[in-house]
């Protein structure tokens, strides 16, 4: 790790407590659903839904509500891509997307997730940028901030069979946080070059001309094979670029802020038009932690013990730091094989050395390494480098964030329901150990709390390591992996995880555009969100229900250092024993390849 | 359940237009009343006409221009209607044999320099469209370039050092050059640069 890497981190992580302690404030007044906000602005969202937004909803119905929301909204943006081509804004006159990939998309964006098997600036309209996808870059993090609501809220109640309002919830997270943050980071983004326009793609005539090879095609227009079946190729010089527009910019400052991580463009936050510089990229990563910190916060206020939102987000910075810690160390180092053929990678002041395969030079190690793990340990899966091409350590690394339950810090209110779980278990297992029944902010921890708590953790690794089963023992599935050996099986085990955390970030040289990988994935995503919301929303309303108990001499303090270890202890131990097996396979053997190759491959013989 | 679908479609209508029409809308205005260079593109212009972006990378073979990042878009490099990397795993062959191919290429457009070539120059970028280069990577190429150019290796040097970007605040961002715009300061240089 470098001095600027330390002074990189240490000054994010100070902006980012800065910043997130006064958004915490705002979060907690508003999931107050007791006082009105903003009347004026909300009443008549209300008025028009036929929503009485005073009336509470137990959590059957609140699960409801935020099931039927998501499933318009998923066949709206499905419908939008089907029927794109008969639409307007599409200046580049692109076809209907495929039904499986529209599927996937479709349950992709709703599941906060932006797993992306398209490419952008190929494949989508400007209409289906706009009222698709950045619709549900907002409406999912709502959601998934709806739920936190929910539960944080259910904390604080006393005997209460309400857990609220989810209309309510939605609609003000969405108007009071998502919207007035987003057009201040897009206004922000296009001062650094992010571009913001409706026009057909440019031509420009580049200085120099550029000479490819392209399969050559016949008097019918189809491609001429040779007498083995190959396309035969011709030499092409072309003295033009041709050059993406759109309106990327306010896409851009919701898909952080709501960690979807979908980008505009294929390349994501690595384009110059999404992410131009280092400035730009410093505040991207500011965005995507914002409101997964501030709802900590938000917590400690709501449940009126400040104490406990430190420790919690003080859980997820321990593990987030110690982990960076790993993927930055790891890119920094020169890949063995290109050394010996006569490359510079040490750092120095005229270059960043390091890894630098997929990455880009105004990044450089420390800006892609920190990204890297920010989006990762958040469910935002945006990314500036390519992770497919990260050294082994350092892409297990970002394996591991994700595979953990996308709870160091996580996605927009799933980051603080995970690790809220995590925290029952953790005092569950503690009230094993010392005999009593475990508590929890004065609130009895029971039978059927445990169980939802169980199933919320258990749904994930089984999405993971089974789909991952069943792709690398199909045709199908093996028909996508791009790089050999074991890192193949790590592209593979990288999407499983990705897809049923809800990140959606890639070893992106795995092939997932295919009807195989479309359903398993959209699958993945689906039951990896919603799976895990409803047995959290039966959660809170167990708990909303019960009294809340003094503070006695025998109550096991849940804020102080020792409950921080425990809950560090707790999410480690269910992430390590779940998925140590399967690391081992992909990124261990690679490393051991890469670093030690005379002796892996006497092991092999 | 019945009571529960006026809702979703009205709210569901209600904020698709918002985030989905009003928003986008909205940026798109200030971005083209207040920002307008930036929000259509950061083109750069010779002679009244666009020839490239300022933030995108466009491809550069002969010996006379810097040479930018190597790029895995297809079909052909640079291009910025696809943006792609590689993807090429750390033990991948194919990432070995692209490297060791393009250092070939390097050290035969210029025999004598026998300094080991930055990573940068000889691994592909993440969009396929990075603009940058690192400053050891310009460096590299500034005899080359003189020769080509009948120039001193000064001279080219001065051009680097003009076009040299560092770190914001001490640590954002990495020691770089763009190479359109270095490149056409090459061309602006005086008379024995252009054919």
């Amino acid at each position: 790790m470098t001095g600027q890497a330390f002074l990189l981190l240490a000054a994010f992580l100070v902006l980012l407590f800065v910043l997130s302690w006064p958004l915490g404030r705002l979060l907690a007044r508003i999931s107050d659903q007791a006082r009105p906000v903003w009347s004026a602005v909300e009443r008549p969202f209300y008025r028009l839904a036929g929503v009485d937004g005073a009336s509470g909803m137990t959590w059957s119905t609140y699960a409801l509500a935020l099931l039927l929301f998501n499933s318009a909204g998923a066949l709206v943006v499905y419908l939008l891509q089907r029927v794109q081509h008969l639409l307007p804004l599409n200046p580049q006159a692109f076809p209907a997307v495929s039904p499986d990939s529209a599927f996937n998309t479709a349950v992709s964006f709703v599941a906060n997730t932006n797993w992306q098997g398209y490419a952008g600036e190929s494949t989508m309209s400007y209409l289906v940028q706009m009222l698709g996808l950045t619709v549900q870059n907002f409406l999912s993090a709502a959601t998934g901030c709806a739920v936190a609501f929910a539960l944080i809220r259910a904390f604080a109640a006393r005997s209460s069979k309400s857990i609220g309002n989810f209309w309510v919830d939605v609609t003000r997270v969405t108007l009071y946080v998502l919207l007035p943050l987003s057009l201040i980071v897009a206004v922000f983004l296009i001062s650094q070059g992010v571009i913001q326009n409706l026009k057909p793609y440019q031509e420009v005539n580049t200085i120099e001309r550029v000479t490819y090879d392209s399969p050559k095609n016949g008097v019918d227009g189809q491609p001429i094979k040779d007498a083995k079946g190959q396309p035969v190729m011709e030499s092409v010089t072309r003295p033009t670029q041709t050059i993406a527009m759109g309106p990327v910019a306010s896409q851009e400052a919701i898909k952080m802020l709501g960690t979807n991580g979908g980008g505009f463009f294929n390349a994501n936050s690595a384009h110059p038009y999404e992410n131009p510089t280092a400035l730009s990229n410093f505040i991207q990563m500011l965005s995507i932690f914002l409101i997964p910190a501030a709802l900590c916060f938000a917590f400690g206020r709501v449940v009126g013990d400040m104490r406990q939102g430190i420790a919690v987000l003080a859980t997820m910075t321990l593990i987030f730091v110690a982990l960076t810690c790993v993927v930055l160390w790891s890119e920094q180092q020169a890949n063995p094989v290109l050394a010996t053929l006569g490359t510079d990678a040490a750092q120095s002041a005229t270059q960043s050395g390091g890894n630098m395969e997929g990455k880009e030079v105004r990044f450089g190690i420390s800006a892609s390494a920190l990204f890297a793990a920010i989006t990762t340990a958040a469910s935002c899966g945006a990314v500036n480098a390519m992770h497919d091409s990260f050294l082994p350590l350092g892409g297990a690394a970002t394996m591991l964030l994700m595979q953990l339950g996308e709870v160091v810090f996580g996605g927009v209110g799933s980051g603080l329901y995970g690790m809220l779980v995590f925290a029952l278990l953790a005092v569950f297992v503690a009230g094993l150990m010392i005999g009593r029944t475990p508590e929890y902010l004065g609130k009895k921890i029971e039978s059927y709390d445990i169980k939802m708590v169980s199933l919320a953790i258990l749904v994930t690794p089984f999405l993971v390591l089974v789909g991952t089963a069943v792709a690398v023992m199909t045709d199908a599935g093996q028909a996508g992996i791009s790089n050999p050996g074991a890192h193949g099986f790590s592209e593979v085990l990288y999407a499983l995880s990705s897809a049923a955390n809800n990140n959606g970030s890639a070893f992106a040289g795995l092939s997932a555009n295919t009807p195989f990988y479309n359903i398993l994935l959209a699958i993945a995503m689906w039951f990896g969100r919603f799976a895990i919301i409803i047995p959290v929303l039966a959660v809170a309303g167990s708990l909303a229900a019960k009294k809340r108990l003094e503070v006695t001499p025998g109550t096991m303090p849940t804020h102080g250092p020792l409950f921080v270890v425990l809950l560090i202890a707790t999410v480690l131990t269910v992430g390590a024993l779940t998925y140590i097996p399967a690391l081992a396979l992909g990124p261990v053997v690679e490393h051991l390849q890469l670093f030690a190759p005379a002796a892996s491959s006497a092991g092999a013989k | 359940m019945v009571n529960l679908i006026r809702p979703t479609l009205v709210l569901l209508a209600l904020l698709t237009f918002v985030t989905g029409i009003a928003y986008p809308l909205l940026v798109t205005a200030i971005g083209q009343t207040a920002m307008a260079d930036q929000a259509n593109g950061s083109l750069v212009m010779r002679d009244g006409k666009p020839i490239g972006s300022r933030l995108l990378g466009q491809t550069f073979t002969s010996p006379k221009y810097f040479w930018g990042r190597p790029s895995a878009t297809s079909p052909m490099p640079n291009n910025a209607a696809s943006s792609s990397g590689a993807n090429l795993g750390p033990t991948n062959p194919a990432l070995k044999d692209a490297v060791a191919g393009r250092i070939e290429v390097l050290q035969k457009a210029d025999p004598s320099n026998q300094q080991a070539v930055p990573i940068d120059l000889v691994t592909t970028s993440a969009s396929g469209l990075d603009p940058d280069i690192s400053e050891a990577a310009a460096r590299y190429q500034n005899n080359r370039i003189a020769a080509a150019r009948s120039l001193t290796a000064a001279q080219v040097a001065a051009v680097i050092d003009a076009n040299r970007e560092g770190a914001l605040f001490g640590f954002l961002g990495e020691p770089r050059v763009n190479v359109l715009r270095a490149n056409l300061a090459l061309d602006a240089l005086a008379a024995p640069a252009t054919p």
